[in-house]
């Protein structure tokens, strides 16, 4: 796996324990603190991603319509999209597409502005107002320019989380779910342009929690972005386009003699 | 282990029993995951669905404390549906062996019962000798006393509708695991057993995996790779303590602890070393008196000679009878007959049981001592919460110690692979490792003595005491090498199998207890762990070999497997009697020609077919096969359901007998225990959590970890809250008759009501993890103000995991 391979990383729930491994990993790698927290009734703590929490296990008690009962975990973060639309909406550049074609961020050129948090239909980014800044999972970057896969791929003991060329894990995905069959499904592969985060899930979508059933690309974003923004960059260039043209054809504009009279019967002064 | 953790990946079928493997063995439950992938069923049996149960193929609850009802059963039906290995039963188990006849088991209780002093006179525990002093035999296993026909007579009363009834599992469920774990019967299929504190922490605990290891064997499951029983050891850990002995009854490599009655030398080694007349028994054991004189060697070096019987006089002897355990201290302590305690890594104020004895307890002290990488609730009792530190007069110290990454030294595993670690960081401040605190301390005590004399000063005056390097800090390769054993003088020994002679000089390392003497030549502090180096000094420990010829796991050259390297324990039991394995697929050993080919040979003998010299495969047992008849156990040689101390029955379903008759009942103002009782009517169980280690008193000042698990939680099964109109996350308050504390309510659908004799039983269940010091402002304390003084009659391992409470909103 060279620096230039798009490469996916597969998080197969059927084979996650919920140890939190790779959510401490995450912090220990990026110098994220832990921070104090409330035991609310649940094991999932902290209970939402954070500034300083870009990866989190979810956990959820399920009975199906059978009462079968099922604990599930999922590990939730950024989803790498490849259109993705906190890249789309972001002004300052901070976030951005790497050669691997993950979103990367680039914290010293946020601005805080927080367009991105409304944009992502996944809800990954989160603001800290003491830096003013939005932070997320960058895939570790700086860990697979190294060679070295992510941190918390690296401290998944059961193998839930691999990474690897993007044709190959796809591929590793459904066989996955050909084996386990029922109503194991991919998620990930098939909507904003394909996301470099793919799952393998036991159950169908709808039935995780935070899991959007059919993320888009927000056709007000599209509408803004792609039509509007070049438009009234196209109308923008067009006025001092324009400015300059008549400038050049008719000179500086000066009062008209006929305006003078007008001007000194309203006692400007 | 017998086994050892890669080789759980190749089991066909894991019970998962007495563990929550998943969030305390993550290690051990990615192999455990490679055996699924391969097609292994993996089964959880456990009071709670928890995250193993998500991984497993199915869980089924069951009521804690009843495990031997539910194994038993699983032996009645095992021997009811004639599903057991037969020819591995006969040749390799006591099966045939014919039981005394003054042996009775009559409701709940085996012959030889002193009701006054709870224990038995094992003299009626016996098998029968012929002429020669051979155990008879009825190799058709018909005659009625013959072990087989006694044992299949005592588990035709584990019918599936009693242990049904005891258990909380329905019928279905039962058959469901018993079904498909003795289909792992046979030459060709594994099944494997990993349990942990699950099955320990019980009054029953050594009884809940003597029934297990009957079950193995008439499966023909140990000695083979992806069988065995895998007690998971760890968490702190345990397979250390146990081999070094920091236990009050063993000496290092599971000697035994003399007492006062072997008041010579010569009166201990006859009690301890068996005798077997039959030929083909190798009785390995019958070295015991060369690794226990090299052992005193290794304490006394050339002070101990053959005039003073090596220095073991000098030793301490417990008193016959008497038992020194954690649980006996603290209640000697709250006597105020002890003055001093040494509180190492560890911190008792919180894990020990009945939390408020323990507290009182210490405030009797003259003076502790503790040694820790961290301050805890034990180090600071003086000035706990209820408590005015100007009433106490304990003098306390804490000593920094180092953490593990921070010292060098060997670090053993359940699979008793012994790895050689270096130090990876310099440790902050003054710390040191607490083996360099142990040896200055004793230094100096050595020192006081020699000055001043004492009683049986020649003890320690008398104590080889060179540990340290040549800048006097600890040198973890002195003693390793110690342990391993070297040669006090110039030695030849000659290898009769081999052929060959050979001189070891003095000085050399041991390369293998088969090496250890009887004149007092070799000294060793711990026969197992002899071999661990090679004689020239090369640390074995120290290997990475990744080679893996047998594609088993074997591993062969990665670190070092005590005993000699060997990774599966008799393994010879994995062939037939001609030494031809019972699964050619997973061929870990093989008799080919003169010699075993393979993993290291559970003895070198031939196999059993070669009439003079081919001896059984079970080396370390006096008869050299495996125990279905049990008599070494002091509550039973065969085990039997016994309610817990405190549990939800006035009478136990199976026999006249409720609690085990073995165990020590503890009688200070503070020994309450309230059973059977309306106004504790929940069974308890208590655990810990993946992200906290023992009482979180090394992890609650992580701030990773204590964000993930931030406080005390108790899990209530939504039928019970309801009931109870405790919602989730509310605060809550738990307790038993001897304490109480409060948490906050985790309401979950992984609890779910037992029926226990036709009656409604709901059982609960909290963590360990927390202690009032930290984090500040915390509102928990120890979940032990709720457990009683108790604990398994073989080897006082706490009851933490069965006891009643009562829960209410705070």
């Amino acid at each position: 796996m060279n620096n230039n391979t798009e490469i996916v990383k597969l998080i197969d729930t059927t084979l996650c324990s919920a140890c939190r491994g790779c959510q401490v990993a995450c912090k220990q790698w990026n110098e994220m603190p832990g921070l104090p927290t409330k035991q609310t009734g649940s094991y999932q703590n902290p209970p939402d991603l954070q500034w300083n929490t870009w990866t989190l296990i979810r956990f959820k008690e399920y009975e199906d319509k059978d009462k079968n009962f099922t604990w599930i975990f999922r590990k939730d973060g950024c989803m790498h999209c490849t259109n993705a639309s906190c890249v789309k909406v972001c002004p300052s550049g901070a976030l951005y597409y790497t050669p691997i074609k993950t979103v990367g961020v680039n914290r010293e050129k946020c601005i805080g502005c927080k367009e991105c948090i409304s944009a992502c239909p996944f809800e990954i980014p989160k603001y800290d107002s003491k830096t003013d800044k939005v932070y997320k999972c960058d895939l570790c970057y700086s860990r697979i320019k190294e060679n070295l896969p992510p941190a918390c791929v690296k401290s998944c003991l059961n193998g839930a989380l691999s990474i690897g060329p993007k044709d190959e894990m796809i591929k590793k995905a459904y066989a996955k779910v050909e084996k386990l069959g029922g109503d194991a499904n991919v998620y990930g592969d098939k909507f904003v342009g394909g996301t470099h985060v793919i799952y393998v899930l036991q159950f169908k979508p709808e039935v995780y929690d935070k899991m959007p059933v059919d993320p888009k690309v927000s056709k007000t974003l599209f509408i803004w972005k792609d039509l509007l923004k070049p438009l009234s960059l196209l109308a923008a260039g067009g006025v001092i386009g324009g400015s300059l043209l008549h400038y050049v054809l008719h000179g500086p504009h000066r009062p008209h003699p006929e305006h003078m009279e007008d001007d000194k019967k309203q006692g400007g002064v | 282990m017998t086994n050892h953790y890669i080789d759980m990946r190749n089991s066909d079928c894991i019970l998962i029993m007495g563990s929550n493997a998943a969030e305390h063995h993550p290690m051990a439950f990615k192999w455990m995951l490679k055996a699924r992938e391969r097609g292994a069923t993996l089964i959880h049996v456990d009071p709670r669905y928890t995250r193993t149960s998500a991984r497993c193929d199915y869980h089924v609850p069951l009521r804690s404390g009843t495990d031997i009802a539910f194994l038993g059963g699983m032996i009645n039906y095992i021997l009811q549906h004639n599903l057991y290995f037969k020819e591995y039963v006969l040749n390799y188990t006591n099966a045939s062996f014919i039981i005394g006849k003054d042996y009775t088991f009559n409701n709940g209780l085996f012959s030889g019962y002193d009701a006054g002093k709870r224990k038995y006179d094992k003299a009626t525990w016996v098998l029968e000798k012929n002429e020669k002093g051979v155990s008879k035999r009825d190799m058709t296993l018909s005659d009625p006393r013959c072990v087989f026909q006694m044992m299949k007579k005592h588990y035709s009363r584990y019918n599936l509708d009693k242990v049904s009834s005891i258990t909380g599992v329905s019928r279905e469920n039962l058959l469901k695991v018993y079904k498909a774990y003795s289909a792992t019967t046979g030459p060709h299929k594994a099944g494997t057993e990993c349990y942990a504190l699950g099955w320990t922490h019980h009054s029953v605990g050594s009884q809940n995996i003597r029934t297990m290891s009957i079950i193995q064997l008439l499966l023909g499951n140990m000695g083979i790779a992806g069988g065995g029983i895998n007690a998971m050891r760890g968490e702190p850990n345990v397979q250390g303590s146990t081999d070094q002995a920091i236990l009050y009854n063993i000496l290092p490599g599971y000697l035994k602890m003399p007492s006062a009655s072997c008041d010579t030398l010569e009166h201990y080694l006859k009690k301890y070393t068996p005798e077997s007349k039959d030929p083909q028994s190798a009785n390995y054991y019958q070295n015991y008196p060369k690794f226990f004189v090299s052992f005193l060697k290794s304490l006394y070096d050339n002070k101990g000679t053959k005039e003073n019987n090596f220095g073991y006089d000098w030793l301490p002897k417990l008193e016959d009878g008497k038992h020194y355990s954690t649980m006996h201290m603290f209640d000697k302590m709250y006597e105020g007959k002890i003055k001093g305690y040494f509180c190492v890594g560890a911190d008792t104020a919180v894990s020990t049981p009945n939390t408020t004895k323990v507290r009182k307890a210490m405030q009797n002290l003259d003076w502790l001592v503790g040694e820790n990488i961290f301050n805890n609730e034990t180090y600071e009792f003086w000035r706990g919460p209820g408590v005015d530190p100007k009433k106490i007069k304990t003098e306390c110290f804490l000593l920094p110690a180092v953490a593990t990454m921070e010292k060098e030294g060997s670090q053993s595993n359940s699979g008793r692979m012994i790895q050689w670690k270096y130090k990876a960081a310099q440790a902050p401040g003054d710390g040191l490792p607490v083996g360099e605190i142990e040896i200055k301390i004793f230094a100096a005590v050595k020192k006081l003595y020699q000055k001043e004399g004492g009683p049986n000063a020649a003890a320690i005056t008398s104590l080889y005491w060179d540990y340290l390097d040549s800048n006097g800090h600890f040198d973890a390769l002195k003693v390793s090498k110690r342990l391993n054993g070297v040669f006090l003088k110039d030695t030849v020994i000659e290898d009769k199998v081999k052929k060959t002679t050979t001189l070891y000089k003095k000085g050399q390392c041991v390369p293998g207890f088969g090496n250890l003497q009887l004149d007092g030549s070799t000294a060793s502090g711990n026969w197992v762990h002899s071999g661990s180096f090679l004689a020239d000094g090369t640390n074995l420990m120290a290997r990475r070999g990744k080679d893996d010829p047998t594609g088993l796991g074997i591993y062969p050259n990665w670190a070092y497997v005590w005993p000699v390297n060997r990774r599966i324990m008799y393994n010879r039991a994995s062939c037939d009697i001609n030494g031809k394995p019972y699964n050619p697929k997973r061929n870990i050993l093989e008799w080919k020609g003169d010699k075993w080919v393979g993993d290291v040979p559970d003895g070198p003998w031939p196999p059993l077919a070669d009439k003079e010299k081919g001896k059984l495969p079970f080396i370390m047992k006096t008869d050299g096969v495996a125990s279905l008849f049990g008599p070494g156990m002091v509550d039973g040689p065969f085990p039997e359901h016994y309610e817990p101390l405190e549990g939800p029955l006035a009478k136990n379903p199976l026999s006249g007998q409720l609690i085990n008759p073995a165990i020590e009942i503890f009688k200070s103002d503070l020994d309450k225990v309230e059973r059977a009782s309306e106004k504790f009517p929940y069974v308890c169980t208590t655990y810990s959590c993946t992200e906290h280690w023992c009482t979180g008193a090394l992890t609650r000042w992580q701030a990773w970890l204590l964000e993930a698990m931030p406080a005390a939680y108790m899990e209530i099964g939504d039928t019970l809250a309801a009931e109870k109109g405790i919602k989730n996350g509310e605060r809550i308050k738990v307790s038993s008759v001897r304490g109480s504390v409060t948490c906050v309510a985790m309401v979950t659908k992984r609890f779910k009501p037992f029926t226990i004799e036709g009656k409604t039983v709901h059982q609960v269940g909290m963590p360990f993890n927390y202690g009032w010091l930290f984090p500040k402002d915390t509102k928990d304390d120890s979940t032990n103000f709720l457990t009683p003084t108790v604990g398994d009659a073989n080897t006082f391992c706490p009851e933490y995991k069965a006891f009643m409470v009562n829960v209410e909103k705070a």
